[in-house]
Order: structure tokens, then C-alpha cells, then sequence
């Protein structure tokens, strides 16, 4: 470093230049912001989830067509799997694994040195994470379009389906967050992962859940992710479903409810001073 | 001690009785602290001495368990959002985000202090300068050097221009010559802007160098404090460090009976020996040490901080700075101190 003259730079005691706390949405904003410019540099977070959603849409079709639509009369299978492709798409992108970088590396600390808000550091990620899950729907929807899937609820119904995508993945992220803030670990962010299955799975994810039988039957009746699967369909298949999506966002606002929770306490755990 | 919550106290730190426990461990201990505006103070230990977490206390990532805290007028337990406003941290590790280019950082920093996009923009340009890193800056941080990262946590920590600037460990690890560097920020940083500096190192030249004032911390309590002179003359006026082969206890003995001799340590095969005048003392040190035994090596020099921290605690901070690795520059420093080298090898 060359030695500098700092009284030159315009440093000065005097400087008018003062930090003061800053307004709650420039707070989100800021943390936001940061988050969606690191996706660029991080494919590795979106790609998988957007090839593995793809995937399972061709191949379920591919594999349950003939089956489906021979024995169950007017029944479209690509309409009836674009929700489960796109559930399985969203489910899970967050970017709680930045998180744990963060607290590994000590940015975090960086940034509870700042004034701002505690909640703000959540909440931009958060943010992010929904317009990602939302950005993440979309070739999956182009695919299912170009396959002749059209939506009974039209364009406005496209916008519904994708803002519910993404307050589905905001509430399932919820555990990962929490996971992050209390255990700092990644391995145990990762494993955030093995509720993916029973929630997406134990489901009517690929049959009605009137052809569900047994025991499946009756989990997947309790089961959150049937009700966003049904509000999701309603909107492809029928239309405008008022019961349908009210369901559809009760569940959302359940999980959610709980994954939030559990997140602030871990964030309250994370940021206690004691 | 009064502590008072006003900004416009002379007062930049203060503590009183502050303490810190971690599940029975007590990493602060009733620790007294009056840090004036304007001033460099040195916090000076060994690995796990507390400096760290009193760090942490005072720019309220902590809080503490006992006692109390102000910075910049505000008490830290109860007022943490305007300690932060007025305070910069560079913590031990640099904080950085390896992804984000270094513009990015300092810029986000600047958003969450509530500076305008002018006022960034601004800060940036003097900041770019103060770093000195050109255009690595618009590269991600993961790519820079351990001095560059060094040197862009400084800027990110002044981006809102703190009054009270608290650096941790700044050189842990740098090389000699980005050591040097950051020495001459510290102090254009003070001398130019006034800024308080609290800088907690485990290098005895560094706050040597740096601090107006030293606090030398051992397990959790500080255990003295004044200016490196001030320290320095409180051993003794000349230190004396004969080394002999075996028998030190009774060269030892027989040293200590000599006058202007204040003090004797024996430490292995080595006598460190505190005189008020080192050289009308030398020769009776040769001499009486030579009716014991065979004198090794004979150095009289001035004392060090790590002769304070000898006397006060019975080992050398020096050893834990050679654990480190850290110890070339360290050695070489010491020896611009010495004024005879090696009589009677």
C-alpha cells in the first residue's frame, strides 16, 4: 500500500458523512439485493432444482400417460403433473447454505455490527428466495405450454400459480433457515432435505386423491402439500376454485406458520448478545 | 470510576468491572477500562488472554455478563444500536464475503449505515484510495490476498467514518511489510482523523509502535496499564540477560546481592536481570556470575513490554508469539532495542 495522504481524501472529522439507521424496507432491499446478485455466481443453487423439475414432468408424463388416461376418462396427465413438477422444482430453493457460509466465514458477525435490523437479514433472503422460486417456475411452465397444457384460469391464473409456487417455497424454506440459524452447519441445512420427501411424495403427487388408498390415503389427507397441489390444479384444470385455493393458501399459511416460527427463534437464539 | 452515558464525554471506552462468562468460564474478568478520545490503546496478551472477547463485548456482538460498558457515549447492554452507529470493527478474521467483489461489500456496508447513494458513492473514492487495491476491487473478494483482505475489512469498517475504530488482531498473519503498511494506516487514521483506536494485538512492537496507552490482559484481568514507557520504566531502567550453563539458581543468588540490582528472574539457564543503570552493572553481573559458573552470553538492553508481562505474570508473552509463528519481525524489532550484544560468549 503506498502511503496515503488522508487529510487529501476528504476523510475528515468534520466529514459530513454519518451512519443513521436506515429505513426497514432499505434494510430488506439491501440484504436482497445481495442475495439475487450472488445467483449468477452460484448456478449450482438453481440449475439442479430446474433440471430435476423438468425431469420428473417428462418422465411422469412419459411413464403414466397410457395408464392414467387409459382408465380414468378425460383425465389430462400433463396438466395434472405440471403442479407436482413445479412443487418439486421450488421446494427447497432457498439460500440458507449462504446463510451458513456467512456464520462460518464471519460475515454474519459483519453484519450484526451494522445497525441494521436482525429480522431485515432474514427477511432479504427471504425475498430473494421468492423471486427466485417465481423465476424458477417459469421454464417449467413454457415447457408444460409447449406440451398443450393451457390454464383454465388464464393469464391471471398463471400469475396466481407462480406467486403460489413462491409462498410455498418461502414456507418450506422456513426450515431451512431455521436449521442454518441454530446449527450454523451445513450438513444439517442439507438434511433439511429429507422432509421434501414426505411432504411431496405421501401426497397426491401422482394420482387423485381419491385413487390414494390405505394409509397413503389418509396422510396424504393431512398432508399441507395435497391442499397447494389441489389449489394449484383447480387453476390449471378448472379455473377460478375459491375453495380449492383457499385450501390451497390455509396450508401454505400452516406450514409457513410453523417454519417461521422456528425460524425466529433461531434467530433470536443466533443474535442473542447473552 | 463514573461512567456516564454522554457523547460529549472526553471519554471514547470505558468499563467498569466488566465481566464475561461463558458457561463457567470467565474469559473477562473485572476488567477497568478509560480510553480517551483521540487516542491509540493497545490491549496487549496472549492467545485466550480475553482480549477477543472484550472486543466483542464493547462492539456489542456480546453482552456483557457483569459490570458495564460505554463507547462513544452509549452503554453497550443498553444502547447497542448507537454504540454500532459510531463504532467500525475489524474483527480477527477478516469478515468478508468471498463472493461479493470488494465494491459490492463496501457499498452494501454503506446502505445498511443509511448513507445516501451520493454518500457511498463519496466514501467509496476515498475508501479506494485509503486501500490502496485499484482494481481488484471490482474483483470477488475470494480471489484477493490475505493483505488485501485485510486492508478492504479496514475500509468496510470505516465506510460510515466511526469515531471509535476497533481493530482485532489487524496483523495476525500479514507478512512483515503488509504489517507495516497497516501500522501506517492505523496511525495517519489517528493522527489525521482523530480516531479512537482500540487494537487488541498479541505483538509486543506492535503496541510498542502504535498505542499512546497499553492495557496488558492475562487470564480475563488486566493486570497493568500506562504508556509502553511508562510500562517499560516500572521494570526497570536496563534489563540484563545472562545466559549460563546449569547452576542459574545459585548465579542467580549471587547476582541479587549486588548493587543496583532490582530484580532477578531465572528461567532455565537464563538470569533476567532488571538494573537501574544496566552498564556501571554489567561488569559485577560478569563477575559475580563467573565465580559460579561459565556465563554463556551476556546482552544488556532496554526493557520490553514482554519484560512487564514477564514480571507481572511470570511468562513471556514472546513465546506465545513464537508459537504463532509469527516471531521473525517480532525477534528483529527487540533488537533494535539492545545497546551490547553478546559479552563474554
Amino acid at each position: 500500500m503506498t502511503a496515503v495522504d488522508i487529510s487529501a481524501l476528504g476523510i475528515q472529522r468534520d466529514d459530513p458523512v454519518r451512519a443513521r439507521p436506515a429505513a426497514a424496507p432499505r434494510d430488506v432491499v439491501a440484504i436482497a439485493g445481495r442475495a439475487l446478485r450472488a445467483v449468477p455466481r452460484e448456478l449450482e443453487t438453481v440449475i439442479p432444482p430446474i433440471f430435476i423439475a423438468l425431469f420428473f414432468f417428462v418422465v411422469n408424463i412419459g411413464t403414466l400417460q397410457h395408464l392414467t388416461e387409459r382408465h380414468l376418462n378425460g383425465f389430462d396427465i400433463k396438466a395434472f403433473m405440471l403442479p407436482t413438477a413445479i412443487l418439486i422444482g421450488v421446494t427447497g430453493v432457498s439460500r440458507a447454505g449462504s446463510v451458513v457460509l456467512d456464520i462460518q466465514n464471519g460475515y454474519f458477525d459483519r453484519l450484526l455490527l451494522t445497525p441494521v435490523r436482525r429480522l431485515a437479514i432474514l427477511v432479504g433472503h427471504m425475498v430473494a428466495d421468492v423471486a427466485i422460486a417465481c423465476a424458477l417456475t417459469v421454464p417449467i411452465l413454457i415447457l408444460a405450454l409447449a406440451l398443450g397444457v393451457r390454464l383454465e384460469s388464464g393469464p391471471a391464473g398463471v400469475i396466481v400459480f407462480v406467486f403460489m409456487s413462491g409462498l410455498w417455497s418461502l414456507a418450506f424454506a422456513g426450515f431451512g433457515y431455521a436449521i442454518a440459524l441454530k446449527t450454523g452447519n451445513p450438513a444439517a441445512v442439507n438434511s433439511s432435505f429429507l422432509l421434501f420427501f414426505p411432504f411431496l411424495f405421501m401426497t397426491s403427487s401422482y394420482v387423485p386423491r381419491s385413487q390414494l388408498s390405505g394409509w397413503l390415503g389418509g396422510i396424504a389427507t393431512w398432508n399441507p402439500v395435497t391442499y397447494v397441489l389441489e389449489g394449484q390444479r383447480s387453476l390449471v384444470t378448472q379455473g377460478w376454485e375459491w375453495d380449492s385455493l383457499a385450501k390451497a393458501l390455509v396450508a401454505i399459511g400452516v406450514v409457513g406458520l410453523l417454519s417461521m416460527s422456528l425460524c425466529l427463534a433461531a434467530l433470536r437464539g443466533r443474535t442473542r448478545r447473552g | 470510576m463514573n461512567l456516564t452515558s454522554n457523547g460529549a464525554t472526553p471519554t471514547a471506552i470505558s468499563a467498569e468491572r466488566l465481566v464475561r462468562r461463558f458457561d463457567g468460564t470467565t474469559a473477562v474478568d473485572e476488567v477497568d477500562l478509560d480510553i480517551r478520545r483521540g487516542e491509540i490503546y493497545g490491549f496487549l496478551g496472549p492467545n485466550g488472554a480475553g482480549k477477543s472477547t472484550t472486543v466483542r463485548v464493547l462492539c456489542t456482538l456480546l453482552s456483557p455478563t457483569a459490570g458495564r460498558a460505554v463507547v462513544a457515549g452509549y452503554d453497550v447492554a443498553t444502547e447497542p444500536e448507537k454504540v454500532r452507529l459510531r463504532i467500525g470493527v475489524a474483527l480477527q478474521e477478516a469478515a468478508l464475503d468471498p463472493k461479493q467483489t470488494g465494491i459490492e461489500l463496501l457499498r452494501l456496508q454503506g446502505r445498511l449505515y443509511g448513507l445516501s447513494g451520493r454518500e457511498i458513492a463519496g466514501r467509496l473514492a476515498d475508501l479506494g484510495r485509503l486501500i490502496d487495491i485499484g482494481d481488484a476491487l471490482e474483483r470477488p473478494i475470494g480471489t484477493y490476498s490475505g493483505g488485501m483482505k485485510r486492508r478492504l475489512d479496514l475500509a468496510a469498517a470505516l465506510v460510515h467514518n466511526p469515531e471509535v475504530l476497533f481493530l482485532d488482531e489487524p496483523t495476525t498473519g500479514l507478512d512483515p511489510v503488509s504489517r507495516a503498511r497497516m501500522w501506517e494506516e492505523v496511525r495517519r487514521l489517528n493522527r489525521e482523523l482523530d480516531m479512537t483506536i482500540f487494537l487488541t494485538t498479541q505483538y509486543l512492537e506492535e503496541a510498542d509502535e502504535l498505542a499512546d496507552r497499553v492495557g496488558i490482559i492475562n487470564d480475563g484481568r488486566l493486570v497493568a496499564e500506562g504508556t509502553p514507557d511508562d510500562l517499560k520504566r516500572s521494570v526497570g531502567d536496563d534489563v540484563i540477560v545472562a545466559g549460563v550453563d546449569g547452576r542459574a539458581d545459585a548465579s542467580g543468588d549471587a547476582v541479587r546481592r549486588l548493587s543496583g540490582v532490582r530484580n532477578v528472574e531465572v528461567r532455565g539457564d537464563e538470569l533476567i536481570i532488571t538494573a537501574t543503570n544496566g552498564a556501571a552493572t554489567i561488569g559485577d553481573v560478569a563477575v559475580a556470575l563467573n565465580t559460579i559458573g561459565p556465563v554463556r552470553s551476556l546482552l544488556l538492553r532496554t526493557p520490553t513490554l514482554d519484560d512487564v508481562f514477564l514480571e507481572l505474570t511470570g511468562n513471556h508473552i514472546r513465546g506465545e508469539e513464537r508459537a504463532a509463528g509469527e516471531s521473525e519481525s517480532a525477534s528483529d524489532h527487540d533488537h533494535d532495542h539492545d545497546e551490547l550484544v553478546e559479552v563474554g560468549r
